[in-house]
């Protein structure tokens, strides 16, 4: 019983002094910049625009989870809900030479890209789901993206645990041609739980990158200012990774 | 000649730090969802072949449940393990350690013989003429440098989404992306398991020249 305390015990310094290290600054420094090298090594290995696999349609999951948020907790939104989302709109805007506003209408006119892909959560499991929907840079080129612009942020109606969601990505993954505004679960209309109307899919990183019930996309230099500055609602209230490729 | 290498000391102290962090902060990520599956996808627990027992926050790093802290060291230990390791296994092919010492013959295959080396172990008769490990020892650190431990590595990779393009044939090679997380934690548990055996084996063979000897290098017996 001694020798299991003192292993416990080693441990638990082991993991205190961890937990020390990764708050001071330095400490979270070295930790952001080992996420970064996975990034750059990600895109050494495989290049900018390698696609994520993609499964045939047999391999789909009987179901696929909704997580995290699972509806939008307004009145607006019930009603938008009950109507088909007829009103729906979502903004392209930003370093944008023309902002857009989009209705439902509008996006299933665009021309599509269907993919089935594998959803990784964070946490550890996975779903397969076959999504539709227009290629981002098909809305990015339609609203003219400025040369200044570094990120893509998505801003969406849901609020989850009282706070906006929100996430954003570079301008390599906005232009990856499995980046896509889905509007199609399974040839279906995206359930509620998923994120209808509409949500994002980052084919390449994890799942919490792919915000739902998506209102507007918009274009930025820096991620200063939004938001906690982080680039994400995990990233400023979690300390999420804002590359999400590991 | 020194018993250990220069390289085989780094590298094996530094391991053991890489592998401590990996194993403790991997506890933590496992906290986040506790069932394994096998195949593509999994997110049942009904589907799941293992459900996995909450792991305490004495053993894991941090030493409370915070997935993104817990990632972050899993993430940045990543780099010196399988550089490391990558460093170790071209030290070895290099200054021989691997076909002198580890490699096994033919005749240590033999049911005879390694009845005799188990039945030795069980003595607690470590002396073995000649060569610097037995065959145990060989069978060990062999699976361990040459399975265990890049096993780790590669899994690691495969279930890495943003790595996947770039050798999607790893993630098939393991059955799937579940798989690979599956054989992950399995894995990690092998590698916990030689790390208790080595730990009361070097407690038995005189502890204090063991570890003195991977510090200094000791001296070579023959």
């Amino acid at each position: 019983m001694r020798r299991r305390s003192i292993i416990a015990g080693m441990a638990g310094l082991l993991a205190a002094g961890c937990s020390k290290v990764g708050k001071s600054d330095t400490g979270s420094a070295i930790l952001d910049k080992a996420e970064d090298w996975h990034r750059r090594a990600h895109r050494a290995l495989a290049g900018k625009q390698a696609l994520a696999r993609e499964y045939p349609r047999s391999a789909i999951s009987p179901t696929f989870r909704g997580n995290g948020s699972q509806t939008v907790d307004t009145d607006d939104y019930r009603a938008q809900l009950a109507n088909g989302f007829g009103d729906w709109r979502l903004q392209v805007r930003g370093l944008v030479e023309t902002p857009l506003s989009l209705s439902m209408e509008n996006i299933r006119k665009l021309p599509q890209r269907t993919q089935v892909t594998r959803h990784d959560c964070v946490e550890g499991w996975s779903a397969i789901g076959e999504w539709t929907g227009p290629q981002l840079s098909l809305l990015l080129d339609a609203a003219g993206v400025k040369e200044e612009a570094n990120f893509i942020i998505f801003r969406c109606a849901d609020t989850y645990n009282g706070g906006d969601y929100y996430e954003s990505i570079d301008m390599v993954d906005a232009y990856h041609p499995q980046t896509i505004v889905a509007h199609l679960l399974n040839g279906e209309p995206l359930p509620e739980k998923n994120g209808a109307p509409l949500r994002m899919r980052v084919e390449r990183q994890l799942g919490y990158k792919h915000p739902k019930y998506l209102t507007a996309i918009e274009a930025v230099a820096s991620l200063d200012g939004i938001g906690g500055g982080k680039g994400g609602y995990w990233e400023d209230r979690s300390g999420y990774q804002w590359y999400a490729g590991v | 000649m020194k018993r250990h290498a220069l390289s085989t000391r780094i590298w094996h102290w530094l391991n053991l730090i890489c592998v401590v962090i990996l194993f403790m902060s991997g506890l933590n990520i496992s906290n986040a969802h506790r069932y394994l599956y096998w195949g593509a996808y999994g997110f049942d627990p009904a589907d799941a072949w293992l459900s996995v027992v909450r792991f305490p926050g004495w053993a894991t790093i941090p030493g409370y449940y915070n997935l993104a802290a817990a990632r972050d060291w899993h993430i940045l230990m990543a780099w010196p393990f399988a550089l490391g390791l990558l460093f170790m296994w071209v030290a070895m092919l290099l200054n021989g350690h691997f076909w002198r010492d580890l490699r096994t013959s033919r005749s240590e295959w033999r049911p005879s013989a390694m009845l005799a080396d188990i039945k030795a172990h069980l003595r607690l008769d470590f002396e073995h003429e000649g060569a610097k490990f037995n065959f145990l020892q060989k069978l060990a650190y062999g699976l361990v440098l040459g399975v265990f431990l890049p096993l780790m590595v590669f899994t690691g990779m495969a279930i890495s989404p943003g790595f996947e393009p770039a050798a999607p044939w790893l993630v098939d090679m393991f059955g799937g992306r579940q798989s690979a997380r599956s054989i992950h934690f399995l894995t990690a548990w092998a590698i916990f398991g030689f790390f208790i055996v080595h730990i009361v084996l070097v407690l038995l063979s005189g502890p204090v020249k063991q570890l003195r000897d991977m510090i200094t290098g000791g001296r070579d017996a023959s």
